[in-house]
């Protein structure tokens, strides 16, 4: 069986007027169907730039990243965008809601895209807002959410069309505590009842503990991958497995 | 998925209505333009070719007095210088094919207790062959009757209506200048002439009779004018030229001389009239045009300032799956939506400034389907060919940059 992320030396390089600053240095990594990942590091570490990588946002400046085994540089641009709508969900720190539309028609979104009438997309929606426990709330806008409930919108919108991988970057930094807890809860049954791929970057070592397997970048380079201990969890492992 | 794009672009005007609105202005005011210049145009066109259609072709009307407009000139019609026999004499001319003369007097007319202001003229039978105007109902009157300076009268429509209502005209009588006249016939209708006066507000009655009862002594034997049917156009110029030296003759001009008489080719005026028509209203159409193109402009400003108003959005939109062609097609939808909407305010406008203007001028000013379907292809022609490229500037975007802005 394929493995459904393979990243192989992957390098990004951002150019800016000081000069060339390279966010990701070689990182490889395997993840395999149905795992349940997360992904720590300090600020700055290139987590977000590993994360847009994997969601086919970005592209690498070397190396080679395959998807389900194909090489994701040889894909068309149309290609790409069916990948976004219905390969990958992607759930943002910054939520990244339409703020003009209801949260309905914000879940809905993806599915108008990959042309699902609209009886059918609208009925999804709704399924999917009760399943994140904001089905009471459909004709909200974004404006008139809460943080916690703006972040619920948008992972309902991120499983849309049924994604194999949910990525999510820092979901539960905007949180508190206990409903950090229920959207993380939430993924777990995910993974573990429709066998969804769920990769989460995260800071909180409470979350990271919850996963199967811990990924920790520094200095845009993978410098330790395996269970969530605790010196893996609290970072005391740098420079351990380097 | 269109219409759900539909709405979308729908509501996205909607959230910036103040500016959608102005956007359009462009697009309204061309829109209007064109549709006012083409109901105007329109009007007086069909306004001109039904005057001609009413003249009579091929004819030139002989009127009294001098053409030319000197400070001591009567102006045309006003001397008593035509006579009877001058039309005799012109219906023997080459390529004449019936030379009538009529003379006309305003009188107030009386039927029972009815009263109406009108105008009487006398000519002779060949009068409503020259003019191509036939008799609805009744009869015209014979040579005999012309001869004889019979009371009978030929009535034009509106006379018939003010005078008779609903009942029938025919076989009664109607008094002028204390002279009782029998109605023998009531015309065709005929509609507005080139001033926007009513041709069928006359009664006509034989040339001898007007003379004898109607008409002040001291013209007695004088003539207003006389219409001369011509055989072709061709012939126009030349029985003018023929009518111009045999009246001179008879009139006993000397070189020195004006003519104390003019000739009018109405053909030709007519000709004019309705090239120059049509002409100022494909300018005006032209002007309306390249406020059309201004508006088209306009359009293309503002969707390029939405596209970088939300980059954001768009990558967003992009980051969920939306296609290159999902995002141009967003983008063009709405510059579509803004030119078609402003289109149709701007028929409404034009419509409506059409019906003040009809009113104010006296005429009709149709707006036709044609036009109106010319307006909305041309404004959906506008919103594509000026919202493709902001389309395909949002749609070049990378979703990455696009989410980081
Ligand atoms: N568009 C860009 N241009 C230049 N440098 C960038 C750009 N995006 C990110 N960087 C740099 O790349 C590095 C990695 O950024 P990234 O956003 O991946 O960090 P992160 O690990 O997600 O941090 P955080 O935990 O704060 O979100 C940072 O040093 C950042 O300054
Ligand atoms: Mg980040």
């Amino acid at each position: 069986m394929t493995a459904l992320l393979a990243l192989d030396n992957v390098i990004k390089d951002y150019q800016s007027e000081a000069g060339t600053f390279r966010a990701l240095d070689g990182v490889s990594l395997v993840v395999e169907k149905g795992e349940l990942v997360s992904i720590m590091g300090p600020s700055g570490s290139g987590k977000s730039t590993l994360m847009n990588i994997i969601g086919c946002l970005d592209t690498p400046t070397a190396g080679i990243y395959r998807f389900d085994g194909t090489d994701t540089a040889t894909l068309s641009e149309t290609a790409l965008a069916r990948l976004r709508n219905a390969g990958i969900g992607f759930v943002f720190q910054q939520f990244n809601l339409l703020p003009r539309l209801s949260a309905l028609a914000n879940v809905a979104l993806p599915m108008v895209y990959s042309g699902v009438a609209k009886r059918d997309r609208d009925m999804r929606a709704q399924t999917l807002l009760a399943s994140v426990g904001i089905g009471d709330k459909p004709k909200s806008r974004p404006s008139q959410l809460s943080g916690g409930q703006q972040q619920r919108v948008a992972v309902a919108r991120s499983l849309a069309n049924s994604p194999e991988l949910l990525l999510a970057d820092e979901p539960t930094g905007a949180l508190d505590t206990k409903t950090g807890i229920e959207v993380l809860a939430l993924f777990r049954s995910l993974n573990e009842q429709q066998g969804v791929t769920v990769v989460i970057v995260t800071h909180d070592p409470e979350v990271a503990r919850a996963t199967n397997r811990v990924v920790r970048i520094q200095d845009g380079r993978v410098f330790y991958d395996g269970p969530p201990t605790e010196a893996a969890l609290y970072g005391h492992a740098e420079g351990a497995t380097a | 998925m269109i219409v759900t794009m539909l709405a979308e672009a729908w509501s996205a005007l909607i959230a910036n209505r103040l500016r959608s609105v102005l956007t359009m202005l462009g697009m309204i005011i061309g829109v209007a333009a064109v549709i006012l210049m083409l109901a105007i145009g329109g009007g007086v066109q069909k306004q001109v070719s039904e005057s001609i259609a009413g003249l009579g072709s091929n004819l030139l009307i002989v009127t009294a007095g001098s053409g030319r407009s000197g400070p001591l000139s009567g102006g045309a019609g006003s001397g008593a210088t035509l006579r009877i026999d001058d039309a005799d004499r012109i219906a023997e001319i080459d390529n004449v094919v019936a030379a009538a003369p009529s003379t006309n007097v305003p009188a107030q007319v009386v039927a029972g207790p009815i009263n109406w202001a009108t105008q009487v003229t006398g000519s002779v039978p060949a009068y409503f062959l020259v003019n191509e105007w036939t008799v609805g109902d009744g009869r015209t009157f014979t040579e005999r009757e012309e001869r004889a300076g019979a009371r009978v009268a030929v009535l034009g429509q509106t006379v018939a209506d003010k005078l008779f209502g609903a009942s029938d005209p025919l076989g009664q009588t109607i008094r002028a200048k204390g002279v009782s006249l029998r109605v023998i016939g009531i015309m065709e209708k005929r509609g507005q002439g080139f001033g926007g006066q009513d041709r069928d507000d006359v009664i006509i009655v034989p040339l001898t009779t007007a003379l004898r009862l109607l008409q002040g002594n001291a013209f007695r034997r004088s003539i207003r004018s006389i219409s001369v049917s011509v055989a072709s156009a061709d012939a126009l110029d030349q029985v003018e030229r023929d009518i111009t030296y045999l009246l001179r003759r008879t009139h006993r001009l000397k070189a020195s001389d004006d003519d104390d008489f003019s000739v009018a080719n109405l053909t030709a005026i007519t000709d004019t009239l309705s090239t120059t028509t049509a002409a100022i209203s494909l300018l005006l159409a032209a002007i309306g045009s390249i406020s059309l193109v201004v508006g088209g402009i306009g359009i293309m400003n503002i969707m390029l300032v939405s596209v970088t108003e939300r980059t954001r959005e768009i990558g967003i939109r992009m980051a969920i799956g939306a296609s290159r062609a999902a995002v141009r097609l967003q983008f063009l939808l709405e510059a579509l939506m803004l030119s078609l909407l402003g289109c149709g305010i701007g028929v409404a406008v034009g419509t409506g400034l059409a019906m003040v203007a009809g009113k104010f001028i006296g005429f009709d000013t149709a707006v036709t389907l044609f036009a109106i379907s010319i307006a909305f292809a041309v404004s959906a022609s506008i919103g594509i060919f000026f919202g493709w490229w902001p389309a395909t500037r949002a749609a070049k975007l990378s979703p990455i940059e696009a989410l980081r802005s």
